[in-house]
Order: structure tokens, then C-alpha cells, then sequence
């Protein structure tokens, strides 16, 4: 289900070509391609894989890391069993594209209440593609303050929402009770 | 509701358990009419729905038939109040990319939630509709998206603004409209509203450099809130730099002093957008670079790995050109040598061989041998190449880089990496002579035990020509003939060609060699006792002498004059007769090569497998369409079309662009044109040239293009006489004139009645260059040498001021439009001096040679010795017209 993409060029906004969250072999949680260098899903699974390759052996717990490869920045954060990975061109501010990945690790840190892991991800899959929407789209980045991401996720209304980092022990445990309900397969 | 596929049992498998396992899609869009369902399950759906997501995020595809039926079934559950459920449609909307007659059955729906009293509602709708629609639509939405820019909710303003931004591809006269709204934006107090807006902003008015320069003025007095923004007023800021002239009074660049206040923001992408920012400023004098090289320097020693490869990539990449401004940060460089990290120390590593000195190579040497067994292939090749430049800027290092890149050669390592360094090692022979002997010394000990039967016959081919050339020749034969007993059929036919090379050129080995060359005929293989036996034959071996020394040096090292791709498709369309296949039919031109290439880094094609040309067939498409036109058919045989020539801006009402071809006694004009306007049909479409500053061309026919609809490229041709195989050049002026009719889009009828309208275009120049035909040479010394110097000549040129070495070494290769040969019109960086080997055919067939040598002094003074050798003394005369006029 292709869109039209256009890469914007270094004169303009920085753009993100793709946003990957893997599992600890490779495998997909939930990707979201905004440019056309990858036309074909084997040419996505191509690039996954080496991206996940090149990085494997790299310490990505505690700091960002980054790599370059094929004419594209990387910037990846390793979570538990979650890898997450940020690409641009080249050419991107390497910074820039710390602050998209960051947003999008910690929004799903608050989204699945600190319980990182594949299983808990894939249990609230809407979650983690709702996230990956609401910043970027198109390329473009929309927002990435991790608590903004989140509240605008889970809140699903922007406007009075409690800010998600600020709800109450009790209301956090409601919602958790209630994502524990939504489990897909009950 | 569905049994759980696997129940929740304490003993079950951690690792693999998932949600969605044994999903399929078959079962999963059976689940998918609970949508119909009247009484909806909001959660039901929601589950639904994200199955669906899965499925697609997984890679699998819907057929046209399942994306429509579950398009409709999604549609149903407009009809639920849940929130939650609407965020997943809009999602699964976005995802199946309706088609434009399902676009229309949502659209009520969106635009109903685009005026919502909900903010979350209203920004999602948005961007839903903006990325499903088209242009009919959008004008029906315009209003509510203009109004939606200024809403006071940020996500809905952002929302609708990078729509915007999307939308101007392919709806830029609507959305052009919205600059007051955006404007308006830009002062949002809301951080990414400023940013999207900005955005926005700047790509409505990029066409428009006053614009944008104003803008940039603007701004950057006042306060800019968001880092994202404030990056993007730096990158806009660099670009109206670029567009404008250093003020020559104070020698001050307008805005230096912006981009260094930056350097003092507290967020780090900007200080990192700034320092990037002024290290790429055209021309950068030491004094701009310090302050960025300072806050570069402190990122190195930072915690945070993202920061620290930041900085050593854009150190990196000042040290190709500032080697001296980097110099301060070797010490924090040095240590980055051991980054965990390893993209961050292999740019350190290059970095320090470009700014280390003579003195500090060894010891730099000696942290590389340790550094290089626990990288992958990809860094060490970048490793290799800059050890290579290295060693081209300190020859008498040569020793220890040499040696160092003989026992790189000698461990483990894939194809890409080896060919790297043995192009390294081929490129350091070539250019300095003490190095050869050991050079090809390793390349021999390489080949003993090489699993690339692509690089034994490089290297060998590349042995048989330099080989012959050093003081011992014969210590040589050995390795060579130990790869005709050992190795596959095409080491082997290889190795009998180098065989038969030395004994062309060195008598007293002959004997030897005839004696080994008669072994190779009793060969497995047909291929190398061909070669043994046409090789026997032309050294004389077997006495039959039919060709004179010269011949079979010419047969044995000569080059082969014309490009393989044109060889091939000769012989492709060659029928077998009677006739045999004549190489001298082959064309020779050389097709430039289309530049949509995708960039890989660090792959230039240099030395061994250095492609001397890669040509297209263009050309004949061209000879055919013109011999078509009766009015051109008697001018004779086509020479040269050249490359397009825009005569229009982009996005413009009409695109125009101009095709020069040339012939012996005529030149015609091709103008390829094209119309961007759906509402208007051209007819009798004519340009009108005045050629009143090309005085050696009259006019002689012009064949108007009858009609130009919507977005079908048509052309309209001129044609001039000129005097016979003469380089005449001159400027011509151009004008449209055609016929406008009004046509209604939706009916696709034309009006019948039209109007005169005519359209200026940009001129254009017929050049020198336009008489030279890109023809390379793969051996350019063989070629020259035997061109001789009958008709050759010589002189000096000073090129004043120019930008740098790179810039004037290509521009003069432009205006002589000669092909480059061996790759010398790369200039590598830090060069003081540059030699550039040229070859063409001029008009009339004339066959030329040329070998520049540049200069460049402290203030960038070039000069240049350019020498010219051709078949005829008027045309290397000509040549060095076309330089001292250019």
C-alpha cells in the first residue's frame, strides 16, 4: 500500500525515511516506511535485516548509538528485547534524528507503563502504531516530546487530557487494567 | 468471541509467544464483517482492525478486490461514537490508499470530523483527507484547512500545515494561496507550529530568492522558539549565503554573525546545524571555521555517541579541505581511535590521516595494525583509500604504507576490501616510481594464493604491461607461469597473455617464453591454447612472420578505441553475409551517463577496474527522428546532439527545453516543449530565433509542432546553415508564439476559437564544445604516444583567481567538452598541482588529444599548460582558440 513520497533534500525540513521497531532476532514489531528507496517489501526486509545485522553486536542500552551505512544515517536504542532504529539520508542532523528516536522510545516507555518488551508490544500493537503516527508523518516530524506522543495516543483526545506523565497511581493502574483487558485474543 | 489460540499456561514458551500467533489473513477478514454488525463492538473492531494492521506490517498484501471490500466495511464504523475505534479507521484508512472513487464515499465522513468540536477528530480527519485526495476535492476542503492553520490548537495547526507541506507537490497553485495563514503561523507561539509552518513558509517561496532572503532577514533578528525551527533558519540562512556575494568592503559575509550566535544556543542540534552550517560556507577561511571548530572539539568528548559522531564526521569533512584547522583536535581524535563505536573511530582514523604530518605517520601506522583486525570490511576499505591518499601526499612514506597495505592484503578479507587494496597498491605504482618494484613484488606474492579470479587477472594484465619496464624482468615469468599450472581456465588465458607481452618487448627472454607458450597449447581449455597459438604466431615463434614489431605491439597493447557497449550492439546487429563485420563501423561516441545514479559512497572508480566510459544509445534515436524530417535529411550525417538545455524555469506554464544538433553545414534546434496547464490546448506552436548575434548562421527551415496538449511533450524544430565544417558559434534568443484554445478538463474539449499568445524563453549559446564528441581512450599515454607531436601545441594559460584547483580543472574540461580519460578529472583533495588527459573527435572526424597541467599558488591563482595533439595542425590550433577565447 504505497503512498507518493517525496525525499525532501537538505535545503528543506529534515525528514525520516523509516521508523523500525524489531525484536531481539530481526523480526518485525511494526515498521513504517516514509520514502521510496525501499520499493519492494523484499527490499524493506533487506535493509531490516542488515540494519539489524550491523548493529546486533553494539551496546545501545544506555546511550543512543548511531552507524552509517549505504548512504543512510541510523540512529538505534535497544530496550529489553526491542531494538528500536530512526533512518535518514546522509545528510540529516544526526541530533535531530536522536530526538526522533528518543520520543518514540520513551512514548512507548509510557504508553506500555515501563513494561518494554515484544510481548507487552505486540499485546498493545494499536498503541505502538498509533504512536509511530503521531510523529512523523510523511516523513516530516510531527512532534517528539515522548509525554506529548503519548498523551495524544492514549488519551485519544487532545484536548484535556491529564498529561500522561502526570496521572495518578490509581489512574495509572485503571488504564493498565484496562490495556491488560484489551488483549487481543480474549 | 474467538478462542484464544494459545492459552495462558505458566510453562508455555516466553520467548516465542505472540498475540497474532497462527494469524491468517483469510480467517482475519471473515472476522472483518463484524463491521457490518448493526449493534457495533467498538473493541471487537478495534482488535479487528489492528489484526489487519498486522497483517500489512508483516508485509502481507490485500488483492484489489479484499482492500476495497474491507475500505467499505471500514467505513461502517464512522457510525461509532468511540474514540479510540476512530483513531484505528483513520490509521487503516491511511494504510489502504483508496482509490479515487472509494475516496469520495469517506469524504463526507472526514470533512463532518474536520469541523468536530473535537480537536483530535479534527486534526486526524485532516491529515486523513490530505493524504487521500486530489485536487478536485481540495478546493472543496481549502477553506476549512486555511482556517484550521491559524486554529489556536497547535496539533490541529500542525496538522494542516504539513499537509500543506505534502500537498505542494502536487497541488502548488492551491496551496500557494494559504501564505497569509501560514505567515501568520510562522508567529505561532506554539514550538513545532513554528517549525511546520517555517517549513511551509520557505518551500511556497523557494523559487523566489528575494523572498526567502526577507524571510531569513526577518527571523533571524527576532526569536525563534523551537530548535527544530531555529535548524531550519540555519539551513535557509546557508542557502541565501550561497545565493549571495561576500560584501567587498569589509570582506564580512551577511549572516556570519547569526550562524556563530548559534553556536551559543542551548539545544545541541542547533549548535551541531550551525557549526555544519559554516564549515560547508563556500570558500571557509580558517577564521570563520575556528569558533564551529571549537564547539566541534568539546562535542568529541562528550558521553553521548551521537554527538561524538556528529562532530569527527563533520571534522572529517573539513579536513579534506582544512586539514590545518583540525589540527587542534588530533589529541581527542586519537582517543576516539578505541570508541566503542566503530563508524566513530574509523572517522577519526581518516581524519588523522588527512591532518597528520609526515613525522607522526609511523606511529599512526602502528595504532592502525591494532585497529584494523575488529572492524568489518566496509570501514577498512574507507581505511585503505585513506592510507592511499596518504602515501600520493608523502611519497617517501611509501615504504611503510606499502608494506602496511601488503600485510592488510596478505589476512582475511572479502572482494570489495581486496580490490581496494590492490587498487591502492596499482595506484601508488603508477605514481611513484620507487614503489613499483616492491609493488608489483606484492601484487605477485598476492596472486600465489588469490580466491578472486577477477583480481589475478587484473593483476596480471596490469604485470604484463609494467613488468616488461623494470630492471629484472624475468623474475617475474615464474609467478606468471605458475598461474597457468595452478588456476582456472581464465587465470590461465590471462596469464598467457602477459607471458606473450614480456616477450614482445624483451628479446632476450623470447627463447624462454616460446618455450612455455608452446606448453599451453596442449591446454584443457580452448580459450588459452587460441592465445598460445596466436600469440607463437605473432612473436614469430613458429616463424611465420607475417606482421611487422610494430603490428604486434600494437595488437598486444593497444587499446581498444571504441566503447564496448557500442561494440556490442554492433555485433548484436550485425546478420552474418558475406560481408564481414567492419570494427571501424562502430560509433565511437562516448553517451554520457544518466546522473540519477544513487550515490555510493567511497566507490570511485579508479584505479584497475577504472571504466573508461558507459554509454547509452541515445544518439540513434535522435538520427532517426531527424532523418524522418524531409526538411533535414539532406544535411547529411548526424555529428553530435547535444545535451538538453532548459530555456524555462521550473514550474513554469510552459517547459521548454532546447536539443542543438550539429552537422557538417547545418545545426538544428530541437525545443522540446511541454505544457503544464490542463485548461489550455497550444496550437501551431513556433519559435521564433533571432540570430542576429550568431552571424555565420542563416535560418533555412522551421517546422512548427501543429498541437501541444496537457502534458504530452511535443517538439517544434529550427534548422540554420553554417559555413562547412567550421566551429561556428553565437548566442541565439528565443520566442514562443502559438495558438491558445481554452479546453474544459473535465470534457477535454477544446474551445474553437484561440488566441495569438507568444512566451519568451531563455537564450542559449551554440559553443565550441558543441563540436566535440566525447570519445575515450582507455590508454591515453599509448594513444598520445602515438599520435605524435607533427601537429602539436603547446601553451601557457593563467586562469586568475579561481575558487579552487577542483573547480577550474572542471571548468575547463567544460569548455573543451572532451571526455576525461583514467579519471583525471577527479582532483583529489589538498592537490597544489593537477594533470588532466583529455580525448575527442572534433567536427570533421578529427581525432584530438590533450594534457593540461594546473597550478594553483597561495592566493588561488591557476594556471594551466595545456598541450594539444591532433590530426590536423588547425584543429589543435582551434582547441587552444576555444581556451584563450573561453
Amino acid at each position: 500500500m504505497g503512498h507518493e513520497y517525496k525525499d525532501y533534500s537538505k535545503e528543506s525540513c529534515p525528514s525520516v525515511k523509516n521508523i523500525l521497531l524489531l525484536d531481539s532476532e530481526g523480526k518485525r514489531v511494526a515498521v513504517k516506511y516514509f520514502s521510496d528507496d525501499w520499493p519492494t517489501h523484499s527490499a524493506k526486509l533487506a535493509f531490516e535485516k542488515s540494519v539489524f545485522a550491523k548493529t546486533l553486536k553494539t551496546n545501545a542500552r544506555s546511550e543512543v548509538e548511531i552507524t552509517m551505512f549505504d548512504g543512510y544515517v541510523v540512529v538505534y536504542k535497544f530496550v529489553h528485547d526491542l531494538h528500536f532504529f530512526v533512518t535518514a539520508g546522509d545528510d540529516e542532523n544526526e541530533l535531530i534524528l536522536a530526538s526522533v528516536l528518543q520520543g518514540f522510545c520513551d512514548a512507548v516507555g509510557l504508553l506500555l507503563r515501563n513494561d518494554v518488551e515484544k510481548r507487552t508490544a505486540l499485546e498493545n500493537l494499536d498503541l505502538i502504531l498509533l504512536c509511530i503516527d503521531e510523529i512523523v508523518d510523511g516523513g516530516i516530524i510531527l512532534e517528539t516530546d515522548a509525554n506529548t506522543i503519548a498523551g495524544k495516543v492514549a488519551a485519544n483526545a487532545v484536548d484535556g487530557a491529564v498529561p500522561f506523565s502526570e496521572q495518578t497511581i490509581t489512574q495509572a493502574l485503571a488504564t493498565a487494567r484496562e490495556h491488560l483487558a484489551r488483549s487481543l485474543l480474549k | 468471541m474467538a478462542e484464544p489460540l494459545v492459552k495462558k499456561d505458566d510453562d508455555r514458551d516466553d520467548e516465542d509467544y505472540s498475540p497474532f500467533m497462527g494469524i491468517e489473513k483469510g480467517a482475519v477478514l471473515q472476522e472483518a464483517r463484524v463491521f457490518n454488525d448493526p449493534q457495533l463492538d467498538a473493541r471487537r473492531c478495534s482488535q479487528v482492525i489492528t489484526k489487519l494492521l498486522y497483517l500489512l506490517n508483516q508485509g502481507e498484501t490485500f488483492t484489489k478486490i479484499e482492500a476495497t471490500e474491507v475500505f467499505f466495511a471500514v467505513t461502517k464504523l464512522f457510525q461509532s461514537k468511540d474514540t479510540g475505534l476512530r483513531r484505528m479507521v483513520y490509521l487503516m484508512i491511511k494504510e489502504l490508499s483508496p482509490s479515487a472513487d472509494e475516496v469520495i464515499i469517506v469524504t463526507s465522513s472526514l470533512m463532518k470530523d474536520m469541523n468536530s468540536k473535537t480537536d483530535m477528530y479534527r486534526a486526524n480527519a485532516i491529515r486523513v483527507l490530505c493524504r487521500i485526495t486530489d485536487g478536485t476535492l481540495l478546493t472543496q476542503i481549502e477553506r476549512y484547512l486555511k482556517q484550521a492553520i491559524v486554529d489556536k490548537n497547535p496539533v490541529v495547526a500542525s496538522a494542516a500545515l504539513v499537509s500543506g507541506i505534502h500537498l505542494l507537490q502536487t497541488n502548488p497553485e492551491i496551496v500557494k494561496r494559504w501564505s497569509n495563514e501560514v505567515q501568520e503561523a510562522v508567529q505561532s507561539r506554539a514550538a513545532l507550529v513554528q517549525f511546520h509552518a517555517l517549513a511551509l513558509l520557505h518551500q511556497i517561496r523557494q523559487n523566489d530568492r528575494l523572498a526567502v532572503s526577507k524571510l531569513v532577514t526577518s527571523l533571524t533578528r527576532g526569536s525563534v522558539r523551537s530548535p527544530l525551527a531555529q535548524c531550519l533558519l540555519i539551513r535557509y540562512t546557508s542557502q541565501v549565503i550561497r545565493e549571495s556575494s561576500v560584501n567587498t568592503q569589509t570582506g564580512e559575509r551577511p549572516f556570519l554573525d547569526f550562524l556563530e550566535s548559534c553556536l551559543r544556543h542551548k539545544a545541541e542540534m542547533v549548535i551541531l546545524e550551525a557549526a555544519r552550517a559554516i564549515t560547508e560556507l563556500s570558500g571557509v577561511t580558517s577564521r570563520e571555521l575556528t569558533p564551529a571548530i571549537t564547539v566541534l572539539q568539546l562535542f568529541l568528548s562528550s558521553s553521548k555517541p551521537v554527538l561524538r559522531f556528529a562532530a569527527v564526521r563533520t571534522l572529517n569533512k573539513v579536513a579534506m579541505t582544512h586539514p590545518l584547522a583540525v589540527t587542534n583536535c588530533n589529541i581527542d581524535m586519537e582517543s576516539l581511535i578505541s570508541d566503542q563505536n566503530r563508524s566513530i573511530a574509523t572517522l577519526a582514523i581518516t581524519t588523522l590521516l588527512k591532518t597528520g604530518n609526515e613525522s607522526s605517520v609511523d606511529r599512526l601506522m602502528k595504532q592502525i595494525t591494532n585497529f584494523m583486525s575488529d572492524i568489518a570490511d566496509e570501514f577498512k576499505i574507507v581505511v585503505v583509500e585513506a592510507i592511499r591518499s596518504l602515501c600520493l601526499k608523502f611519497p617517501l612514506k611509501y615504504r611503510s604504507l606499502m608494506n602496511f597495505l601488503s600485510s592488510i592484503l596478505r589476512e582475511e578479507g572479502g572482494f570489495e576490501y581486496k580490490k581496494a587494496i590492490v587498487d591502492s597498491i596499482v595506484i601508488l605504482i603508477k605514481d611513484i616510481p620507487e614503489a613499483k618494484e616492491g609493488g608489483l613484488f606484492h601484487l605477485c606474492e598476492f596472486i600465489e594464493d588469490c580466491e578472486f579470479t577477477y583480481l589475478s587477472t587484473q593483476i596480471l594484465h596490469f604485470l604484463g604491461n609494467e613488468g616488461p619496464k623494470t630492471s629484472d624482468p624475468s623474475k617475474y615469468i615464474r609467478y606468471i607461469y605458475n598461474r597457468v599450472i595452478l588456476e582456472n581456465a581464465t587465470i590461465r588465458a590471462s596469464a598467457v597473455s602477459t607471458l606473450a607481452k614480456f616477450g614482445a618487448l624483451i628479446d632476450s627472454l623470447k627463447p624462454r617464453i616460446f618455450v612455455l607458450l608452446r606448453r599451453c597449447l596442449y591446454d584443457s581449455d580452448d580459450e588459452v591454447r587460441d592465445r598460445a597459438t596466436l600469440y607463437l604466431n605473432m612473436l614469430g615463434g613458429d616463424g611465420l612472420v607475417g606482421e611487422t614489431d610494430k603490428d604486434v605491439k600494437e595488437f598486444l597493447f593497444g587499446s581498444l578505441d571504441v566503447p564496448l557497449v557500442n561494440l556490442e550492439t554492433s555485433l548484436r546487429n550485425y546478420e552474418a553475409s558475406e560481408e564481414p563485420f567492419d570494427i571501424s563501423t562502430v560509433p565511437k561516441e562516448v553517451k554520457s551517463q544518466p546522473h540519477a545514479e544513487k550515490k555510493a559512497p567511497g566507490k570511485k572508480p579508479s584505479g584497475l577496474g577504472a571504466p573508461s566510459s558507459g554509454p547509452t544509445s541515445a544518439g540513434d534515436a535522435f538520427e532517426k527522428l531527424l532523418s524522418a524530417i524531409p526538411e533535414f535529411s539532406g544535411f547529411g550525417k548526424l555529428f553530435k546532439s547535444s545535451a538538453p538545455v532548459e530555456l524555462t524555469e521550473a514550474e513554469t506554464e510552459y517547459a521548454v527545453n532546447v536539443v542543438k544538433h550539429i552537422y557538417d553545414g547545418h545545426v538544428v534546434f530541437q525545443y522540446n516543449c511541454t505544457n503544464t496547464i490542463p485548461e489550455q490546448l497550444l496550437e501551431n506552436v513556433t519559435v521564433f530565433v533571432d540570430a542576429s548575434e550568431a552571424e555565420e548562421f542563416s535560418e533555412v527551415a522551421s517546422k512548427p509542432l501543429k498541437t501541444l496538449p496537457y502534458d504530452s511533450p511535443g517538439q517544434s524544430f529550427v534548422a540554420f546553415e553554417k559555413p562547412e565544417g567550421v566551429p561556428a558559434v553565437g548566442k541565439f534568443s528565443n520566442l514562443l508564439k502559438f495558438i491558445v484554445k481554452e479546453v474544459d478538463p473535465s470534457m477535454g474539449e477544446a474551445d474553437e476559437e484561440g488566441v495569438e499568445d507568444e512566451y519568451q524563453l531563455e537564450d542559449f549559446e551554440v559553443v565550441s564544445a558543441d563540436y566535440m564528441l566525447k570519445v575515450g581512450v582507455s590508454n591515453f599515454k599509448h594513444a598520445w604516444d602515438n599520435m605524435g607531436a607533427d601537429c602539436e601545441r603547446v601553451d601557457e594559460y593563467g586562469l586568475g583567481v579561481r575558487e579552487s584547483l577542483a573547480e577550474a580543472v572542471s571548468a575547463v574540461i567544460n569548455i573543451l567538452g572532451m571526455q576525461a580519460c583514467e579519471g583525471t578529472d577527479v582532483v583529489p583533495s589538498n592537490a597544489r598541482s593537477h594533470t588532466s588527459l583529455l580525448s575527442g573527435v572534433f567536427i570533421g572526424n578529427v581525432k584530438v588529444l590533450a594534457r593540461i597541467s594546473f597550478g594553483i599558488d597561495g592566493p588561488k591563482q591557476v594556471a594551466m599548460k595545456l598541450a594539444v595533439r591532433s590530426e590536423d595542425q588547425a584543429v589543435s590550433d582551434a582547441i587552444h582558440e576555444i581556451v584563450a577565447s573561453g
